[in-house]
């Protein structure tokens, strides 16, 4: 069901971990829906992300998006970090099922959430970053009509 | 990948070679419709009687209540439609539970659509129905009480001879989705008072695509599958003769092992429950401990996410299942577990590891050294165990 991509971020996710003192960290999903996500940046003078570092409770998907993610902010300023988006994530994966896609969006929420965190703990404003959602789910309904 | 350790019985089961060799005559040399005249053919109908005799015995229910159907799914269905249509006139008030199998309360959600009234009992934190709670929610207007003989999920076996002695009182049908727990526990239909029951022939090393309803003389429900005048023209269609020669070998085998592999797998069981209990902490059993079927073990994990634990699992060659939403295909863990009252996210890490006649204590060993690394590699990953560290400081 997973791309050879998915597959090898799962078993090898890079950049697991935490950043102590964290220029900004983010956290989106709920416990709830099975998946939680939550990223830390470490952003130098420059702007630029020197170091990323994630943790998620989810499934496959969500493990391998968020590494995913995490390699494609590394080293980029955070006006490059922002086109990153959920759908960069799902195309550096080779794609994901359709049940999984929301894992990929969450990947990107994480990201911007992390971005909002460092942009207010500095007093500034990121170009196109909105405060982030408390629950990506919120207001997600999926109800399918049979019979 | 070296060996495959299946622990996924409550699925399906592989079919028993003798069950195949069985089958394969009634592909190839003994084909016949046992509708027709000639005699090669209509020889099938008696070996269709007589895989009917077989499984009747074992429940102690006579041949002639034996249907056989494509499975537990159809049976189901049949039991619940069937019976509403058929008493309507009486009521339209069904009692089930919360933790049925989907074939049970989808069938209820189709009929409350259509005017039917259902009441979805609680269970206990152990996944037990009270059978005072059947008694109270029995109306006037209640025509039929369907709880399930033992849980697919959690394997926990209901209080079956107590809720058909209620609804026998109350002269309410009776009928009981048999499908984990058929040849796994000794069932005798007369002394549970069970006028219908649902059995498949996947879960017992049968084949795929056939099982039966038990339907007690006398109860009045109607034809499912229209057409020709088949099993008492209650299910029309050709018979499956060689599904039916399957079912029947099938049972036949699993019958007569059922208290010798019953016992292997209860010690084996309990030998798995125990070691992971004592060497991976923050874990919980789910199910009740005694009332419980032999082969089913089940726990959450907490921290984590059960289909991850899955992937690693078949990745060391173990296959298992979960209740996480992402194995069901929605965002909701299992409808079992929620209601037995886990919070969502310990329900999302939920595992099933159910035995089969041929697991071995080696098989074992083997998952819990392999479970212990990938719920430490896991928990290593997860925000949850990482904020519950931070507060445990």
């Amino acid at each position: 069901m997973y791309t050879e991509k998915v597959m090898d971020h799962f078993q090898h996710p890079r950049n697991v971990g935490e950043i102590e003192n964290a220029s900004g960290v983010g956290t989106v999903g709920n416990a709830k829906c099975g998946d939680i996500m939550r990223i830390y940046l470490d952003i130098d003078e420059n702007q630029i992300i020197r170091d990323v570092k994630f943790k998620t409770f989810g499934c496959g998907a969500a493990v391998a998006t968020s590494s995913m993610a995490t390699e494609l902010v590394k080293g980029k300023n955070i006006q490059e970090a922002m086109q990153v988006t959920n759908k960069a994530v799902m195309e550096a994966l080779d794609g994901l099922p359709p049940v999984k896609v929301h894992c990929s969006l969450l990947a990107e929420e994480a990201i911007h959430a992390a971005l909002w965190d460092y942009a207010e703990k500095n007093g500034i404003k990121i170009e196109g970053l909105e405060k982030p959602k408390s629950d990506i789910h919120e207001g997600e309904e999926e109800e399918e009509e049979d019979y | 990948m070296e060996k495959m350790i299946y622990l996924d019985n409550a699925a399906t089961t592989r079919t028993a070679p003798e069950v195949v060799n069985a089958m394969l005559p009634y592909f190839t040399e003994h084909y016949g419709n046992p509708s027709s005249i000639y005699g090669f053919a209509a020889a099938n109908k008696e070996v269709v009687s007589k895989q009917r005799e077989r499984i009747a015995e074992v429940l102690g229910a006579k041949a002639n209540e034996i249907y056989f159907t494509a499975g537990g799914t159809e049976s189901d269905n049949w039991a619940l439609i069937a019976t509403a249509e058929a008493y309507e006139g009486k009521g339209k008030h069904i009692i089930t539970s919360k933790i049925e199998h989907h074939a049970i309360l989808h069938t209820c959600e189709y009929l409350e659509k259509r005017g039917y009234e259902v009441t979805y009992l609680d269970v206990d934190e152990n996944g037990l129905v009270d059978p005072a709670d059947v008694e109270k929610a029995i109306r006037e207007d209640t025509i039929l009480v369907s709880i399930m003989y033992a849980n697919n999920e959690i394997g926990s076996i209901q209080p079956i001879r107590e809720i058909g002695e209620i609804t026998h009182r109350h002269g309410v049908l009776f009928h009981t989705d048999a499908v984990q727990a058929f040849c796994q526990v000794p069932i005798n239909v007369d002394e549970c008072h069970i006028d219908m029951l649902s059995a498949s022939g996947h879960k017992l090393n049968g084949p795929k695509g056939i099982g039966f309803l038990y339907i007690r003389k006398g109860v009045k429900i109607r034809s499912f599958i229209h057409g020709g005048a088949q099993e008492r023209k209650r299910r029309a269609g050709t018979e499956n003769v060689p599904g039916i020669v399957g079912l029947g070998k099938a049972v036949e085998l699993a019958s007569g092992s059922m208290a010798e592999r019953a016992e292997k797998e209860r010690e084996l069981r309990d030998y798995l429950i125990s070691r992971i209990e004592k060497e991976i902490p923050y874990c919980r059993l789910n199910g009740d401990r005694e009332k419980r079927l032999p082969n089913n073990v089940n726990f959450s994990f907490r921290f984590i996410e059960g289909e991850s634990m899955l992937i690693m699992l078949d990745m060391k060659g173990i296959c298992a299942s979960s209740g996480s939403a992402c194995t069901s295909g929605s965002l909701d863990p299992s409808h079992v577990l929620l209601a037995i009252g886990l919070p969502h996210e310990i329900a999302h890490g939920s595992l099933r590891m159910t035995l089969g006649a041929d697991t071995s204590k080696e098989d074992l060993d083997y998952v819990v050294e392999q479970l212990k690394e990938i719920i430490e590699q896991l928990r290593g990953m997860s925000p949850l165990y990482e904020d519950f560290v931070k507060k445990q400081k």
